[in-house]
């Protein structure tokens, strides 16, 4: 089992992680290292002060006019329409002078009632009674998600571009190919907590949004900066939000979606915009999705310690109770049989092997008893010219890249103390002759970023692109040069390219062993 | 007891009379598959009556203030009671051939209301009527106090013991007629008779409980609508069919009207007529939910088989044949799911024939599916054909080219048109209306080339080309008649004078409201109309897809490679066409969604779901072979094209 002593110590401060070459991870000390690499896209800034918010809060704005009195029936329509229910009760209990007595006192007492009920309801699931907002932010893989200014990141699956959701409730579609950016706005686009293309389709893209799910068809030949949001399919159902997760179908035909508050996922059939809602008792709600990436299972956690695993062909459901808390996050390993998941309040990584049995023709796969410890994060301290740092505790997430290769695990750290930063580790996965993580090291950025949202680049031809988005704003890439185990004919058609640094690397010139090549 | 006797009973009759509904599909290998699932689901539907029959009499009974009485009320009603309501299963499933795969869609209003007045929807509206006021009764009678029975003893002031008509019953069975008719009708202009397959595969008791609460919701609130309307039709013409029953059964009216104002704001009796409505309803509903979870499972077909017994079987025979589309639905369903997830079936698919060494069941399979994609194509290149040349019946492309050849006077060199003109002179300038008997014979072959058969067939000959008719035809009139005039042949004038005044009564008739409004056609029918029966065409595509996707791995002899260059091609050919197909009006508007109801809307929907499949499956093909394709023998124009998909542009 790895742990985290067996790491190489994180690179002193000012320091940032370049790439990995020759199972070395290189680094480079000035920021003004100009690096030329052949086929890596460019790193972005998004500066929080260049993003225009928007004050408007969540509730009304009922408090910016004046008050004026009205007629009972208007407020009491006002507030039927406004608060539902609670609402009117509330209204009515409000306004006493004007309503008879009993009225009033019997909805003061129906009020009481259904607050003492949902209180019960809350103490069952106390994920309940957080605003939208705070519940996305809760359950969204991006860490600290209410202050990051890139919300979510999600690469094209197949062709070389990707889509940023910044603060600003707008999304940024980045192409190196082509000149024009398009900025996605919509209406209803507000809170995006996930955004995810769409599998064999070059226009497709997913975004979770606080109140519903859009789909944007945006059209990789068009010119125009500004796709209009009749470009957009809205996905709602009621009930249904704050959608916190969604995941598309490796062959791109379905879209699962997700909300802390409905204790359904939905299947949609995105083109006909029909949803399926598959519902179980337990959890109540589903909080992170991951399809495997044959397509075979899909991970669906819930805000208790429960998460279940549907088989997608007939869709049923392995329940999996953990025993501390919920599941925080999880990967699948490239050909769908292996899931490596994460519990909140736990500091290991647990793996969880699924065996289709060749031949049979039966839908259910039969699944493992229990899970296995595969890593152990627990808190270690590593010594460094600045001062002692301690790296570990709990995983925000993690991300396994489509070779099945390189694993980046985000750890959370803790925002206040200094010497407890967030960072990434990332391992390297063995599958034969039995599964195994083996250190690779640490992934830093520039002092006093903080990592926050990373992923994979899903083809890169040399090894694996890690593309991390930072707490300033940045989003770069660090790429992983290694010659693949499981796909020998790539490593034939292009060989491996280290950046070439142009001074200040000397040091690293030295080492060039290939040790991947003779494992 | 008699309860279980009762419904044993039914469930053999049920199952009798769909067997032999199925039987009429000729094929004993249809009856296996279909029979046995409407049999099951019927009786399903019988054993969830006594649950359903439970909760109506709880709520039947329900009174506040009396909870243990009510209890114990219902369970000495339940032992009496569901013998009685075993009877009175309402199965239209009794018109299982009614049922269909691909929805009928009705182009204008017309074409809906002569569905509506169509023999066999009269009868089906008349069963449901008879049914109603049978479940109407049970349920007075489960209900009792007021509503037990028809008549009553009633003192008269002379001292003779008089029957009197009670006239809460009367309500009651006038509103199950009402009930079953307007579910009829709603079933008609709804398409309840379509059965939609799900793109989820669950099993039943999933789909099942997942459907539930939307039929409960369904059924109460529309029977919430079904009494509003009901009792303002009782309030303003209820003494009709009072006055008749007392006239038949020689009953006497006793207490005041019902149909007054007061009469019908009595609270229990509209709670008691909702539940009532809310119950048929629900059983219909769930009859009907069962009978399409049943039908649309999955059946898995074997590929091939040693005995040559079985061959009708096997899913290349299948798949070929035309009759029952269910059947044929259901093969390629089957198709779609097998080249997505099973190997071992996927094998057999690409085998060879143990003598011969034949890809038989691949040829079969691929030829099959390309036929699909070529008859949708083509379907499609005539409709926009038709619709491209702004109602001139292009599609009878050499009629055009006649009529653009009488204009420019070459008429008298070419024989063909000569003596049509002389069979039948004005006919066609007049009547593009195809079905129109005084159509030429000339014109009714060139038509034919539509296969009046396929769904679209009513598009073509829609009233807005037939209004458009005389306006754009008005010049060749003229030449036509000074040509006649020329000849000087009275026969031929009074013929055009007849025409003349067909032409005149339309182009009256086109003018008034009612007329244009029910002959007008519906914005998006024809578009749905031209992809009705797309889900067969979207499984085709997927099998396709799926089967060359894996073909690059698992097909040993090569026998896909064969093929690939035709499926690529049709599969681009029909993307050209569904392209062209959206930049038409109204083709790409989304219909609204409605989510609370039993109406299967999915196929308003298919459209854009073909779409996107057929986008998915050439992507799926690219991705997969990648600069393979290179080598693949297409035309240039299509190279062109797929370079497009390769570097994701599309």
């Amino acid at each position: 089992m790895c742990s985290l002593a067996l790491f190489p110590p994180p690179l002193p401060s000012g320091h940032t992680t370049l790439c990995e070459s020759n199972n070395q991870l290189l680094s480079r000390t000035d920021i003004n290292d100009r690096i030329t690499q052949d086929s890596s896209p460019p790193s972005l800034h998004f500066p929080r002060e260049s993003l225009k918010l928007h004050s408007r809060t969540e509730s009304s704005s009922k408090a910016a006019f004046l008050d004026h009195s009205e007629t009972l029936w208007m407020r009491s329509a006002a507030a039927w329409r406004d608060g539902g229910l609670t609402g009117l009760l509330n209204e009515i209990t409000n306004s006493h002078t004007e309503v008879p007595k009993w009225l009033s006192v019997s909805s003061g007492c129906v009020l009481a009632l259904l607050r003492w009920v949902s209180s019960f309801h809350g103490s069952l699931f106390p994920h309940l009674t957080l605003s939208s907002e705070d519940m996305i932010a809760e359950f969204s893989q991006v860490l600290n998600w209410s202050d990051c200014v890139v919300r979510a990141f999600s690469w094209h699956p197949h062709a070389d571009k990707f889509a940023v959701a910044l603060l600003d409730d707008s999304i940024k579609i980045y192409n190196p190919k082509s000149a024009t950016t398009p900025t996605l706005k919509h209406r209803l686009q507000r809170s995006i907590a996930a955004v995810q293309w769409k599998p064999l389709c070059a226009s497709a893209l997913a975004v979770a949004c606080q109140n519903c799910l859009l789909v944007w068809h945006v059209d990789p030949c068009s010119l125009s900066t500004r796709p209009s949001s009749g470009c957009a399919q809205v996905l709602s159902q009621p009930g249904h939000s704050p959608v916190t997760s969604i995941a598309w179908c490796p062959s791109g035909s379905l879209l699962v979606s997700s909300s802390p508050v409905d204790t359904a996922m939905i299947v949609w059939d995105v083109a006909a915009e029909s949803g399926v809602p598959l519902q179980r008792v337990g959890g109540g709600g589903v909080t992170f999705l991951s399809w495997s990436p044959d397509g075979s299972h899909i991970l669906a956690s819930t805000p208790s310690a429960l998460f279940r695993v549907w088989e997608t062909r007939m869709w049923t459901c392995e329940r999996w109770p953990c025993v501390k808390g919920r599941c925080q996050s999880g990967c699948w390993s490239p050909d769908g049989s292996r899931l490596l998941f994460t519990v909140q309040s736990e500091t290991v990584i647990y793996s969880l092997t699924f065996t289709d049995i060749p031949g049979v023709t039966t839908s259910t796969s039969r699944g493992p008893q229990a899970a296995a410890v595969v890593a152990d994060l627990s808190e270690t301290a590593f010594s460094t010219p600045d001062g002692d740092i301690i790296v570990g505790g709990e995983i925000q997430s993690m991300a396994w890249d489509l070779r099945g290769e390189r694993l980046a695990v985000l750890l959370k750290g803790d925002s206040n103390a200094a010497d407890r930063p967030a960072i990434i580790a990332v391992f390297k996965t063995r599958a034969s002759p039995i599964f195994e993580l083996l250190p690779c090291g640490f992934v830093q950025g520039e002092p006093g970023a903080e990592p926050r949202l990373m992923q994979f680049h899903p083809n890169f031809r040399d090894g694996a692109l890690l593309t991390v988005c930072w707490s300033n704003g940045k989003i770069t890439h660090v790429p992983f040069y290694f010659l693949s185990a499981s796909f020998p004919q790539l490593s034939f058609v292009g060989k491996p390219s280290p950046p070439r640094l142009q001074d200040g690397a000397a040091d690293f010139t030295n080492q060039s062993l290939f040790t991947e090549l003779i494992s | 007891q008699c309860m279980t006797s009762n419904i044993s009973n039914l469930g053999l009759w049920e199952s009798l009379s769909a067997c032999e509904v199925c039987a009429d599909g000729n094929a004993l290998f249809h009856s296996q598959v279909v029979c046995w699932r409407a049999v099951a689901s019927i009786a399903w539907s019988v054993l969830l009556l006594p649950p359903t029959t439970a909760v109506f009499t709880f709520f039947s009974k329900f009174s506040f203030l009396h909870p243990i009485q009510t209890i114990s009320e219902c369970i000495s009603l339940m032992t009496s009671a569901s013998a009685i309501f075993s009877l009175i299963l309402v199965l239209k499933d009794l018109i299982l051939s009614l049922f269909s795969v691909i929805p009928t869609i009705a182009c204008s209003k017309i074409a809906l209301l002569a569905q509506l007045l169509h023999p066999r929807q009269l009868v089906n509206s008349l069963l449901h009527c008879i049914m109603g006021v049978i479940v109407a009764w049970c349920c007075g009678v489960t209900m009792g106090f007021r509503y037990e029975s028809l008549g009553y003893p009633c003192p008269q002031s002379d001292g003779l013991p008089l029957m009197c008509l009670n006239e809460y019953q009367l309500i009651l069975l006038l509103l199950g007629a009402f009930v079953g008719f307007s579910h009829s009708l709603l079933g008609v202009m709804h398409n309840f008779n379509y059965i939609s397959f799900h793109t989820v595969q669950q099993y039943k008791y999933h789909r099942f409980k997942g459907a539930l609460p939307l039929v409960a919701r369904c059924s109460v609130t529309q029977a919430l609508y079904s009494v509003r309307n009901f009792v303002v039709l009782y309030f303003f013409l209820g003494h009709v069919p009072r006055a008749w029953i007392c006239q038949t059964l020689n009953l006497q009216l006793n207490r005041s009207a019902l149909d007054s104002i007061s009469g019908l704001l009595d609270f229990t009796l509209l709670y008691h007529l909702w539940i009532s409505a809310t119950f048929f309803l629900f059983l219909w509903y769930i009859t009907l939910l069962l009978f399409r979870i049943f039908v649309t499972e999955v059946h898995s077909f074997p590929v091939q088989s040693s005995f040559t017994d079985d061959t009708p079987q096997c899913l290349p025979t299948v798949l070929a044949e035309k009759q029952p589309m269910i059947l044929k639905f259901l093969a390629l369903q089957d198709l779609a799911l097998l080249s997505q997830h099973s190997l071992a079936r996927r094998c057999e698919v690409f085998s060879l024939s143990q003598p011969g060494g034949h890809a038989h069941n691949w040829n079969a399979i691929s030829k099959e599916c390309l036929s699909l994609l070529a008859d949708l194509t083509q379907r499609l290149q005539a409709y926009h054909d038709t619709i491209a040349t702004n109602g001139r019946t292009k599609s009878l492309s050499s009629g055009s080219e006649r009529k653009s050849s009488s204009e420019t006077s070459g008429i008298f060199t070419n024989n063909v048109d000569l003596r049509s003109l002389v069979g039948e002179p004005l006919t066609a300038p007049f009547t593009p209306d195809l079905v129109s008997p005084f159509a030429s014979p000339a014109l009714r072959r060139l038509a034919t080339v539509v296969d009046p058969g396929s769904p679209w067939y009513g598009t073509v000959q829609s009233p807005h080309i037939m209004r458009r008719g005389p306006k754009l035809w008005s010049t060749s009139t003229g030449d036509q008649s000074t040509f006649l005039e020329k000849l000087g042949s009275y026969f031929f004038k009074t013929k055009t004078f007849f025409f003349l005044c067909v032409t005149q009564v339309k182009n009256f008739l086109s003018k008034r409201v009612l007329v244009t409004y029910l002959f007008n056609k519906l914005p998006e029918a024809s578009s749905q109309a031209l992809f009705a029966d797309s889900q067969a065409h979207i499984w085709a595509l997927e099998g396709l897809s799926y089967l060359v996707q894996a073909s690059f791995s698992e097909d040993h002899f090569g026998v896909v490679q064969t093929t690939l260059p035709s499926i690529l091609s049709s599969m681009l050919l029909l993307q050209e066409a569904v392209d062209r197909h959206f930049k038409l009006p109204h083709a790409s508007s989304k219909p609204s969604r409605s989510t609370s109801s039993m109406e299967e809307s999915t196929y308003k929907t298919l459209r854009f779901a073909l779409r996107a499949t057929l986008k998915t499956a050439i992507y799926r093909i690219t991705t997969t072979f990648g600069d393979h394709l290179k080598a693949v023998q297409i035309s240039a124009e299509h190279r062109k094209r797929l370079q497009q998909f390769l570097e994701y542009k599309e």
